[in-house]
């Protein structure tokens, strides 16, 4: 197992190497001068040089990249302009918020998914089979701000059940001291329940919004694999042997259809983390998407280059994770590996 | 619907997605509300200093009310009857007294005032600031030359509670420039403890928290999150503000941030679209305040060095090809002062923004397109800064179409908000819209940036007149030694300059709008545009 851990590692060092230099040209490739940006409204061309020299910009190419590298090596992310902030500091504090709500966001999609998909496929052609065909189509068809926009208005605008989309926590709540970053956890830590609920409240539109969002890919993909597992010789067999339905279903049909529904939410898991751009930007969360959005308006290198680089390595680690879950659920790609 | 109101409707409901709130405040937590103002706003500060290197623009609001300056202005009573800051009259803020003389001025400093940390405001406080705004370079350098004011040894301590200001040469505009923001006063001991041999000012530290003696202090920064500041209840350089603590929240979605409004969640918000302010109006839940931008003016420009626009019959095409009233509705809502249509016999006033006689006929633009040379129309580009779209995509649009009924087919190019100022400098544009607004409010400082054959950034129309200059430099002048006769005739001169050639086609007076509750008063209009949360009230 150690030694696949470290082979994966291995392999995927060179694909860092390429971000790193891939994104450092990307940045520098984009339109636009933040030194002019940066000068502001009424800057002369002088201004606009000193705040060039400042940032480092009137440096060759390949010197900005040297001394860019030489930061990462220290662990150095670079300074956001438009923040002010350290970018790694602020990719810490950011990306548990991110995390948060993605992680509750899947949950609820697994948790209403697998059930939908697995009955879809034991029952075809049944209601079930239609209503998950029909909420899966609605929930992918609707674009993700406009979900969020939705849900915001009725609960929040006309019904007012849900608390102000104002970020992760009401105003007048202070943020649990750091453990984990995530407050649902860090606000038990501190064992400040009126925070807890405070935090979860304003969690429930936004990961709703991702669940409806994220539900079509894990229910089609269940239902897709379970229909063709259902399908195959052994489960006939263990039919034929008079197993219970509930025992053929569960232990041995889906536990075989898990492999291609892990892959999705793999791939469901990192699309979310890097498209909850905009259900952080209606719900004003302080995530990583908006962060890098906002500063590629604003031709701000640094945090561009440290998201894409954080991303980068998450998409590593997260493929790790997914094969060595394989091999728990299935001994046969262990002996591969 | 109150969070108490939702407990019995969800015991009946059964909603078991939701989590109940908390059923009451506990009154601590009231309390805290009545005298907590929540601010919303699309953009947060991305520097507590304004001194700092590109420090934008909500950062100005955080330095104007957690530093001091010498100097203020007065209040008077503005359109509508909101109280507008008096371009004319100076109270005093940190100095109690000041004394100008012909090649000078100089402030006495309340001897009671102290910085947040306690340590008292003295004259070489103000001496390192003011140095230091002089120094750094960038933006605040740039202000403070405005008014003249380019040297350390400008300012002078006299004793410990006495500074004197040297004027290089005599301007008008000395005096006002020390009201601006830029010129605050910093806490020199305490910066300089944090300055290093890299950053001799210690903007890194000033960056971060406030060093300063306003009567607010931030307390918590989350960059692009929130700020929330504190009132320094030992502010001494006017009457203690009624806000205690005010949080300032990021909200990108202009949608939510109208929806805060109108629950009642938020007390104020700045930036909406126009429509939103209509309606909001419209509906008289939540006070409005709309007033015009000082010294603002939006308008097209078209580059006058290269053909077609170097024509001037062209120019004054497209000066009568503009939709002026359609835009006015339909991308303003009304929001805004008309800048042109006046009256073909109306005099010129010696005052700015003014309207031009311009008004839409196309009919007329056509026969000038003819006597240009152009009777078969022409082909160019609109550029417009897409941080602004949601005013200059319509606005282009619109005057795409009328352009296209003189036979002027346009390209739209959309400039991306970092790439703008770039755009500008390189002076290429064809024909573009764009908005310029001065923080001192005197039509001389005006036409210096924007039709000065010296060329600023603002020339975006890169026109050169020798007669322009000659009466922007003679009201200058004018002004700084008070010959009103000559200033009149310059003003009135430039004025009429700027409309008969017309390099670039005022449309009009943007408005500031600001959206907040009923129990909110005491909103002060400024020349930046932020919110002074000194006056501030919430019943």
């Amino acid at each position: 197992m150690l030694s696949l851990i470290g082979k994966r590692l291995m392999f995927a060092i060179p694909s860092l190497i390429g971000v790193v230099i891939v994104t450092f040209l990307l940045t520098r490739a984009l339109p636009g001068d933040p030194a002019a940006y940066f000068a502001g409204p009424a800057a002369t061309k002088e201004a606009v040089d000193q705040i060039r020299k400042k940032l480092g910009f009137d440096k060759p190419l390949i010197e900005q990249f040297f001394r860019y590298t030489d930061d990462l090596a220290h662990g150095d992310l670079g300074t956001s302009l438009t923040t002010g902030q350290p970018v790694a500091d602020e990719i810490r504090n950011r990306l548990p918020a991110s995390a948060e709500l993605t992680l509750l966001g899947l949950l609820v999609s697994i948790v209403i998914a697998l059930p939908l998909g697995v009955l879809a496929a034991t029952r075809p052609g049944s209601w079930i089979d239609h209503l998950c065909r029909v909420t899966t189509t609605a929930g992918v068809s609707l674009p993700v701000f406009f979900t969020g926009l939705l849900l915001v208005y009725i609960f929040y605008f006309q019904l007012g059940w849900s608390p102000a989309p104002l970020g992760r926590l009401d105003v007048f709540y202070s943020a649990p001291p750091t453990v984990t970053g995530f407050y649902l956890i860090d606000t038990l830590v501190a064992r400040d329940f009126e925070a807890f609920r405070s935090a979860l409240n304003q969690l429930i539109l936004p990961s709703a919004t991702l669940a409806i969002f994220s539900l079509a890919p894990i229910a089609r993909i269940t239902r897709a694999s379970m229909l063709s597992v259902l399908a195959s010789d052994f489960v006939r067999t263990a039919r034929a042997s008079g197993l219970s339905p509930t025992t053929v279903i569960i232990t041995y049909a889906f536990r075989n259809a898990m492999l291609p529904v892990i892959t999705t939410l793999s791939m469901v898991f990192s699309f979310l983390l890097g498209a909850n751009v905009l259900v952080e930007k209606v719900f004003a969360w302080p995530g990583i998407g908006s962060y890098a959005v906002e500063a590629l308006i604003s031709s701000d290198f640094a945090p561009v280059q440290g998201f894409v680089l954080t991303m980068a390595v998450m998409y590593v680690l997260l493929n790790l994770l997914i094969d060595i879950l394989y091999g728990v659920i299935d001994p046969r790609m262990r002996l591969e590996g | 619907m109150k969070r108490r109101d939702f407990l019995k409707s969800a015991s009946g409901l059964a909603a078991g997605a939701m989590v109940p709130a908390p059923a009451i405040w506990s009154p601590a937590k009231a309390d805290a509300r009545s005298e907590t103002l929540l601010i919303v706003s699309e953009g947060g500060p991305n520097n507590l200093d304004i001194h700092g290197v590109g420090t934008n623009v909500p950062g100005y609001e955080v330095s104007w009310n957690c530093y001091d300056r010498l100097i203020s202005h007065e209040m008077k009573s503005g359109p509508g009857g909101v109280p507008y800051y008096d371009r004319d009259k100076f109270k005093p803020e940190l100095a109690e007294d000041m004394n100008v003389g012909d090649m000078s001025a100089t402030f006495k400093l309340r001897k009671n005032a102290k910085f947040h940390d306690g340590t008292p405001v003295t004259a070489k406080d103000v001496k390192w600031s003011l140095d230091r705004s002089v120094s750094v370079g960038g933006f605040p350098t740039f202000q403070m030359s405005a008014g003249s004011l380019t040297k350390p040894e400008q300012f002078v301590i006299v004793d410990d509670y006495t500074v004197r200001v040297d004027f290089l040469k005599k301007d008008r505009l000395t005096i006002p420039d020390l009201a601006v923001i830029v010129p605050c006063i910093v806490n020199s001991e305490l910066v300089k403890k944090n300055a290093s041999e890299k950053d001799p000012w210690g903007l890194e530290y000033t960056k971060q928290q406030t060093a300063g003696s306003g009567a607010y202090k931030v307390t918590k920064w989350t960059a692009g999150t929130e700020v929330i500041m504190e009132r320094n209840d030992d502010w001494v350089c006017g009457p203690m503000p009624k806000i205690k603590r005010v949080i300032w929240r990021m909200v990108p979605q202009a949608g939510n941030r109208r929806a805060l409004l109108e629950r009642g969640d938020a007390d104020i918000s700045y930036e909406l679209p126009n429509k939103d302010f209509q309606e909001l109006k419209a509906a008289g839940k939540v006070n409005i305040v709309s007033l015009p931008f000082s010294n603002g003016i939006q308008y097209i420009g078209m580059n006058v060095t290269k053909p077609p626009f170097d024509n001037l019959k062209v120019r004054q095409a497209v000066a009568y090809a503009i939709p002026y009233q359609k835009i006015m509705d339909v991308v303003m809502y009304g929001l805004a002062n008309p800048m042109f249509g006046a009256p073909a016999d109306k005099a010129t006033e010696v005052a700015w923004p003014q309207p031009t006689k311009y008004f839409t006929d196309i009919d007329k633009a056509k026969a000038l397109m003819a006597e240009a040379g152009y009777p078969n129309g022409l082909e160019t580009t609109l550029s417009f800064d897409l941080g602004f779209a949601q005013v200059n995509e319509p606005l282009c649009v619109l005057v795409q179409e009328s352009l296209a009924q003189i036979g002027i087919k346009t390209t739209i190019d959309k400039v991306p908000g970092a790439n703008w100022r770039t755009e500008l400098n390189k002076k290429e544009m064809p024909l573009f819209t764009n908005v310029f607004s001065g923080w001192l409010d005197y039509p001389e400082y005006f036409f210096y940036w924007c039709y000065h054959g010296n060329n600023s950034v603002f020339n975006t129309m890169s026109y050169k007149s020798p007669e322009m200059d000659r009466l922007i430099d003679g009201a200058r002048n004018a002004a700084a030694i008070g010959d009103k006769a000559t200033y009149d005739a310059d003003v009135k001169g430039f004025v009429d300059l700027a409309f008969s050639d017309v390099p670039r086609i005022p449309l009009y007076q943007p408005f500031v709008n600001v959206a907040m509750q009923k129990n909110i008063s005491g909103y002060e209009y400024w020349f930046h545009r932020r919110l002074d949360y000194r006056s501030l009230v919430k019943a």
